[in-house]
């Protein structure tokens, strides 16, 4: 029997296909954001005297456009479309069905993602390479290790998003949730600042958890700022916070459902 | 049509046109603008106090229409005229004078309870506590409202929200008050309470009624006179038995048979619908032409009757044939055209 | 008691039933907290690997943050929803605004408001009290009334933008969030020295969205510094006026919008 995930996959990406218009206004915001982050990053290392912890004003211009146009895919912040259905009982059909419910949303989440990359990828970029330049590796195998490097990024994304909606089992309202979520995640991803640049306390609690596996590691990997050995390293780190939050994921999903069962909804 | 005795005009529209551009995508990327005629020349008059059903079709025009008399949409040309007033022009003022139900939007706020937006709607029309309290009172007995007053209007049942929306719409005393499918989704109770609160409001204080319906109950019911709309033109103007005497005034013989088979075509009457592959068929016939016996017979040569019964004309499919005859016409019009 | 006032009496409404539930209000006022935190994080992480930004120094950067963040925090509570326009198009709820004897703008301003902002607001007044003392700026009565008029025209001035933001909706509907690059990315620009833009993103956030008068001219006039070419001192007292253009734009916009929405014109 044929397994049912790359259909599910596909699915996702047709889904966010049809909101074209969306697509576009995110782009655009995504790209103004760009600007005024890559002036900012570039304004501090003026400030001092030309680099930051090996960011020079290209790769720090690089990094702002980079990170804007991964933001999108990589889903930084936290949705709550599974949460709804929680709250509503809707959930209990997801479950009544022969795919396991957090296979299927992860499917779904990548085909998404596929869906994002070029559209809210390629307007940031290409403002950027017009205005700042972007400082990018030549080699291909670089590019390849890249794409496991998002899709990896992008699954543990879907992993943490995916335990942030289904607290909904216990929470009656996971908005302050979501919003909790998305504020520390806009700051330990990477996604407001480099996180080479964080002070040591903070560099500290950010490698201790999965957050900046999300975006910073696939940006580190395209933009070459680490390769061969290294890049393998931050890959092996990545896939080790997905096994993490997917096995944490299916404990607590079962927890949830059993708890659907025993109090019906 | 004459008319001797003349209230003043209420609704007033004349050769009122409105189109509506929508872009609908074509292939992957192009988008195609097209133009589409919701109202098409409609000319009408309603007198004060008269309770008219504005009936038709689905994009028929009824609600556009609905929406032009209350100034929420502005025609694309002819002329509108709602208590004397141009509607998008003197938006606010004319609200202070109509009333407007739609029956799948809510004007209530829901997460406040009933009471609170009453509140907030006697604010919003600026009504001083001493004009809207005894009205309030009042609505509140006689849509029987009491019971559901301080309840949020999201935990309403949807009978409970449509009587408190056509409360908050008679808050504020209008004399005109206009219906957008006010019964839809309620059942058969909830309908008939409505109906009989509508009747008891226009003999109370005289109010002029204009209600979009698919509900013939509604019409049946509650109206004196009837608009057909279709294709956004007038098709019809005048009461329910003329109505029903302008498409013939139909009488419909129900027969089941012992197998299914195909539509029964048979002289002096026409299918009006067939259930069941078949199995159960409906024949319209004019009384003046020939004899429910007759159809039977002609009937009973091409098949096997088990059962029949023969039932007198209903609105609904007075409406439905008038349409029916509107959409031949059409076709006769276009073949010609081709 | 006379006519009350129909706006006033929504707006307590919303208030009142803000309280009511207590519990996912302070969650909500918490998660605010939060939201204005991680702003500064940017601030605070570029300082601790320099020590000036576009020729400010760590508690002047801070300053133009607070303003920015205070201001669109104060207006993102009164009138924030107003980019949420298209929730009431798709929902038809609009026509219902558009049926009562009032301003649609009115109504619509009024219909929301959201307290837990206060959170933000909070956060952007801290960072100010902490930092204000740690500049030169000289405490005294221009120093008050500069930042009295910078809060005040700051705040119209995203207040404007919103309805700003909340007109073009009426056309771009699916596509509503790209007003988020004139409001969010307004606030965002206006956060930080505006002398570390290139020149046409500096002309862009001045003289199209003006996020710079908000709090960077302000701070720039406030501790007399020089900023960069064509933004004399006295542009910092500007915000005000600044808000009235953007407010007769906004107006003009909104006008047309709703006229695009009835099909009044096109």
């Amino acid at each position: 029997m044929p397994t049912p995930y790359p259909a599910l996959l596909v699915a996702g990406f047709r889904r966010f296909s049809t909101y074209r218009a969306a697509t576009a206004a995110g782009a655009l915001t995504n790209t103004v954001f760009g600007a005024v982050k890559a002036a900012v990053l570039v304004g501090t290392v003026a400030a001092a005297g030309g680099s930051v912890s090996g960011y020079g004003a290209a790769q720090a211009a690089t990094f702002a456009w980079v990170t804007q146009a991964l933001l999108a895919p990589v889903a930084v912040f936290a949705d709550d479309e599974l949460a709804q259905r929680v709250r509503t009982g809707d959930v209990a059909v997801d479950l009544a069905r022969p795919v396991d419910l957090q296979l299927a949303a992860w499917a779904d989440d990548l085909g998404r993602a596929a869906y994002t990359v070029l559209p809210r990828g390629l307007p940031p970029l290409a403002v950027g390479a017009l205005t700042t330049g972007l400082a990018l590796p030549g080699r291909v195998d670089g590019y390849l290790l890249a794409v496991v490097a998002l899709a990896l990024g992008v699954s543990i994304s879907f992993g943490c998003r995916h335990l942030v909606n289904l607290s909904a089992f216990w929470l009656t309202d996971v908005r302050g949730l979501t919003t909790l979520y998305t504020v520390v995640a806009t700051v330990l991803t990477g996604l407001s600042v480099p996180v080479g640049w964080f002070p040591p306390w903070l560099a500290v609690l950010a490698a201790a958890t999965p957050f900046p596996s999300m975006l910073q590691a696939p940006v580190d990997v395209l933009t070459g700022r680490v390769a061969g050995a290294e890049a393998l390293r931050v890959l092996a780190t990545q896939v080790a916070w997905l096994g993490a939050v997917l096995l944490l994921g299916r404990v607590v999903l079962a927890r949830g459902s059993r708890r659907l069962v025993v109090q019906g909804g | 049509m004459t008319r001797r005795t003349s209230p003043e005009v209420v609704l007033e529209v004349r050769d009122l046109v409105r189109d509506y551009v929508v872009r609908r995508p074509v292939g992957r990327f192009r988008r195609e603008r097209r133009v589409v005629r919701a109202v098409d020349g409609l000319s009408l008059q309603v007198r004060a106090g008269e309770a008219v059903g504005f009936i038709g079709a689905n994009g028929a025009g009824k609600s556009t229409t609905v929406k032009l008399l209350t100034g929420v949409l502005v025609p694309t040309s002819g002329t509108v005229r709602t208590c004397g007033l141009e509607p998008s022009r003197q938006r606010r003022e004319l609200a202070r004078r109509i009333g407007v139900v739609f029956g799948q939007r809510s004007q209530l706020w829901w997460d406040l309870p009933l009471a609170e937006s009453f509140r907030l709607l006697a604010a919003i029309h600026r009504l001083p506590r001493p004009a809207w309290e005894p009205r309030l009172a009042d609505l509140v007995d006689r849509l029987d409202l009491g019971g559901f007053l301080t309840t949020p209007v999201r935990q309403l049942s949807l009978g409970q929200r449509m009587r408190g929306e056509v409360a908050a719409a008679l808050l504020h005393s209008p004399g005109v008050l206009l219906l957008d499918e006010p019964t839809i989704g309620l059942d058969v109770l909830a309908s008939e309470r409505l109906r009989r609160f509508l009747r008891s409001e226009r003999e109370e204080h005289g109010t002029t009624l204009l209600l979009t319906t698919h509900d013939m109950g509604d019409v049946q019911r509650l109206c004196d006179r009837v608009l057909v709309v279709d294709g956004g033109r007038l098709a019809y103007d005048g009461d329910l038995p003329g109505l029903a005497r302008r498409v013939g005034a139909q009488r419909v013989l129900v027969v089941d048979l012992a197998a299914p088979g195909p539509p029964l075509h048979v002289e002096g009457a026409t299918v009006l619908a067939v259930e069941g592959d078949g199995l159960r068929q409906r024949l319209a016939f004019s009384p003046e032409r020939t004899t429910a016996a007759e159809v039977l017979a002609r009937v009973a040569a091409v098949a096997d009757v088990r059962d029949l019964s023969v039932e007198e004309p209903d609105v609904a499919d007075v409406v439905r044939q008038l349409y029916a005859a509107a959409a031949q016409e059409q076709r006769r019009a276009g073949d010609r055209e081709s | 008691m006379g006519e009350p006032s129909p706006y006033r009496a929504v707006l307590a409404s919303r208030v009142r039933a803000q309280f009511s539930y207590r519990v996912s209000f302070a969650s909500d006022v918490v998660a605010n907290v939060a939201v204005g935190v991680s702003e500064f994080a940017v601030v605070y992480v570029v300082f601790s690997r320099v020590d000036t930004l576009g020729g400010l120094d760590v508690w002047q950067a801070a300053l133009v943050f607070a303003l920015a963040n205070l201001t669109f925090a104060l207006a993102d509570l009164a009138v924030g929803h107003l980019d949420r326009l298209p929730r009431h198009l798709r929902a038809g709820t609009l026509d219902a605004f558009l049926l009562r004897p009032a301003s649609l703008l009115g109504q619509l301003a009024t219909s929301e408001v959201s307290l837990k902002r206060l959170g933000r607001v909070g956060v952007a007044l801290a960072v100010l009290v902490v930092a204000l003392p740690r500049t030169d700026a000289p405490a005294d009565l221009r120093t008050a009334a500069l930042l009295v008029t910078a809060t005040v025209g700051g705040t119209a001035v995203f207040a404007a933008v919103f309805v700003l933001a909340g007109a073009l909706q009426f056309w771009l509907v699916e596509g509503a969030e790209a007003v988020n690059s004139i409001t969010y990315g307004g606030s965002n620009a206006a956060s930080y020295p505006a002398s570390v833009f290139p020149d046409p993103l500096r002309w862009a956030f001045t003289y199209v969205v003006p996020a710079t008068f908000v709090a960077y001219l302000p701070v720039l006039t406030l501790l007399g510094l020089p900023g960069p070419a064509g933004s004399p001192s006295w542009l910092g007292w500007c915000s005000p006026a600044a808000a009235l253009v953007v407010a007769g734009v906004a107006g003009l916009a909104w006008r047309a919008g709703v006229r695009y929405y009835t099909g009044a014109g096109s």
